[in-house]
């Protein structure tokens, strides 16, 4: 318990020093919100006016502080460009980036976990070898690339679905789920290959090690000895690599968003780096920011749950 | 040294002509040649040589333990009418942890790191006694932690092994392998990883075992004076072969081989 607390303290200050980065580096690239607002014709006074509305006259830290607090209740601003509230504009959007990066995630579990469990279990042997040597031409090839191969294998060529022809959530549920899928699996592919290979690897090592002699002494057969023991320990090492692949999964989204034609954040994020509409793109990027290190969060207490040998102190 | 009477004459493991030769890194490489041993029920066999003799070999094999991919075997260990090193998979698992178990040198590395000691005391029980409920694992797993020398077994029970030393994780080792009763114990170079003190401890636990339950044990050692204060019979290895056998005082005391002899000269005597 006290190590959960303290690694959800240091998750606190990590997220404090991030926003404070962020807001920061936003503050200095981004200009003046006003003369962004009301164009370079605008009069001073005018500028002056909106400056005070904002609360741009204030100090940095007092503007900080604002932003925060307002950010953790939901209020990112207003955008620049489209002159509504930033959460409106996303609110719509980010569910679909991250049920396509979960979809991805549980499609990259579902395929990476049982081919690695395979391949070791029958390391050596030629199906072992066929599915690594797959394995290494599989993690060569980008999400867009494995998009746009799917779409055109899947979608023009076997007709499984309709290219473009996303359904929204708020439409049918299963329906925005199946059109997600191909895309997740575009996603998720590169990442499985890994994931494979890592868990195939950590697997074999613990094979080599005594304690898994001692499990066959007492009977075990080979399942009982892998499901029984090495697996939990092998997973260990597969735990750090699945925290870091929902971040990758999240970049992954926003890629192949574009190949698939899915109204997530990646459209409104280019779109609004493209015209500095900073209040959006600061948004979004620190949801981003604030998803990856809660998963990290969520992955240090799962080592806790898993190993008991890690310290308490 | 100890009453022969408990070698008693029924033979429990018979080795016949035993041949190991490993072929796994191109060259084959004999490990065992001809080796013929039988061990008595209730009876402790001391295999002693130095390293590279073949005896963990022995003790391998017949705990079943070897990579049959990488071996070429020949001649036959047989227990039970069976032919350990040849008979299927499933035949060995069934004996293995049951009636034939295993320590081993390295108690630190054992262990699973990740399973409660309770749940690896219990492992052969529930795979070979499924008809024991849940409670009655845990009572008998209980009983053979106590047994083996640990104090307070019920809170051992729930520990993990990096809770525990290096002398407490072996008697951990001894109370799983003993939880089933077996009738052979193999012992390999058990003391060895430990200090002195634990390691007279383990002895005097595994020559309990062998007196109160009449479990068989061959100990694996190439420390000669460990053997002598606890086996009634000693084979003697050299490059994979028995070069000497007989009691422990035969051996000990008229060693007729020359390596035999250097061996028991090696023994560190205490000068008074």
């Amino acid at each position: 318990m006290r190590y959960v607390l303290k690694k959800t303290a240091t998750t606190l200050a990590t997220l404090l020093v991030v926003s404070l980065l962020l807001f920061v580096a936003f503050q200095l690239i981004s200009g003046d919100p006003a003369t962004h607002i009301l164009g370079t014709g605008a009069t001073p006074e005018r500028l002056a006016a909106l400056r005070a509305e904002l609360g741009l006259d204030q100090p940095l830290p007092a503007r900080y502080l604002m932003w925060l607090t307002a950010f953790a209740r939901g209020d990112a601003g207003v955008s620049y460009v489209y002159h509504q509230s930033v959460s409106s504009l996303l609110s719509a959007k980010v569910p679909v980036t991250f049920a396509l990066a979960a979809m991805s995630f549980v499609l990259m579990c579902a395929i990476g976990l049982p081919m690695g469990i395979a391949c070791a279990k029958h390391a050596g042997s030629p199906i072992d070898r066929a599915v690594m040597v797959a394995n290494q031409i599989i993690m060569a090839i980008p999400p867009f690339f494995a998009g746009i191969l799917i779409s055109w294998a899947f979608g023009m060529g076997l007709h499984l679905f309709t290219p473009g022809g996303y359904v929204s959530y708020e439409t049918s549920v299963p329906r925005f789920l199946g059109y997600l899928v191909f895309p997740a699996v575009a996603i998720a592919l590169p990442r499985a290959a890994q994931l494979a290979k890592l868990l195939r690897g950590s697997l074999l090592e613990e094979a080599g090690k005594n304690y898994a002699r001692t499990a066959y002494s007492r009977g075990n057969n080979t399942n009982g000895v892998l499901y029984g023991h090495l697996l939990k320990n092998a997973f260990l090492p597969a735990l750090t690599f699945l925290g870091m692949s929902l971040g990758t999964m999240l970049a992954g989204s926003l890629v192949v968003e574009r190949v698939f034609n899915i109204p997530g954040i990646s459209s409104i994020l280019l779109a609004s780096i493209g015209n500095r509409d900073y209040p959006v793109v600061l948004a979004t990027v620190m949801l981003i920011a604030v998803f990856i290190i809660f998963v990290n969060l969520l992955v240090d207490i799962l080592y806790k749950v898993l190993d008991p040998r890690i310290d308490e102190e | 040294m100890h009453g022969d009477s408990v070698i008693a004459d029924a033979p429990i493991l018979q080795i016949r002509n035993l041949r190991l030769e490993f072929h796994d890194h191109g060259h084959p490489e004999v490990a065992v040649e001809d080796l013929s041993l039988t061990l008595h029920r209730g009876e402790i066999l001391g295999v002693v040589g130095e390293s590279g003799s073949g005896k963990s070999m022995t003790a391998l094999a017949i705990a079943g333990l070897l990579n049959r991919h990488a071996l070429d075997c020949g001649g036959e260990i047989l227990f039970d009418g069976v032919d350990l090193l040849h008979c299927g998979r499933s035949t060995l698992r069934h004996y293995q942890g049951d009636e034939i178990s295993m320590i081993f040198q390295e108690p630190m590395t054992s262990l699973d790191p990740l399973q409660r000691i309770g749940m690896q005391v219990e492992e052969a029980l529930r795979i070979h006694h499924k008809e024991l409920s849940a409670a009655e694992r845990k009572e008998a797993a209980i009983r053979a932690m106590g047994a083996a020398g640990l104090a307070e077994p019920e809170q051992v029970y729930g520990m993990y092994p990096h809770e525990l030393s290096g002398g407490m994780r072996q008697r951990v080792m001894i109370a799983a392998a003993t939880v089933s009763r077996p009738q052979i114990l193999i012992a390999d170079e058990p003391t060895t990883a430990l200090d002195v003190t634990t390691q007279a401890q383990i002895i005097a636990l595994l020559r309990q075992i062998n007196a109160e339950d009449g479990t068989a044990i061959v100990f694996i050692s190439h420390d000669l004076s460990l053997v002598r204060q606890l086996c009634h019979r000693v084979i003697v290895m050299r490059r994979g072969v028995a070069v000497e056998m007989g009691t422990s005082d035969e051996v000990f005391l008229n060693p007729r081989h020359a390596y035999t002899q250097s061996l028991v000269d090696a023994i560190p005597k205490v000068v008074l």
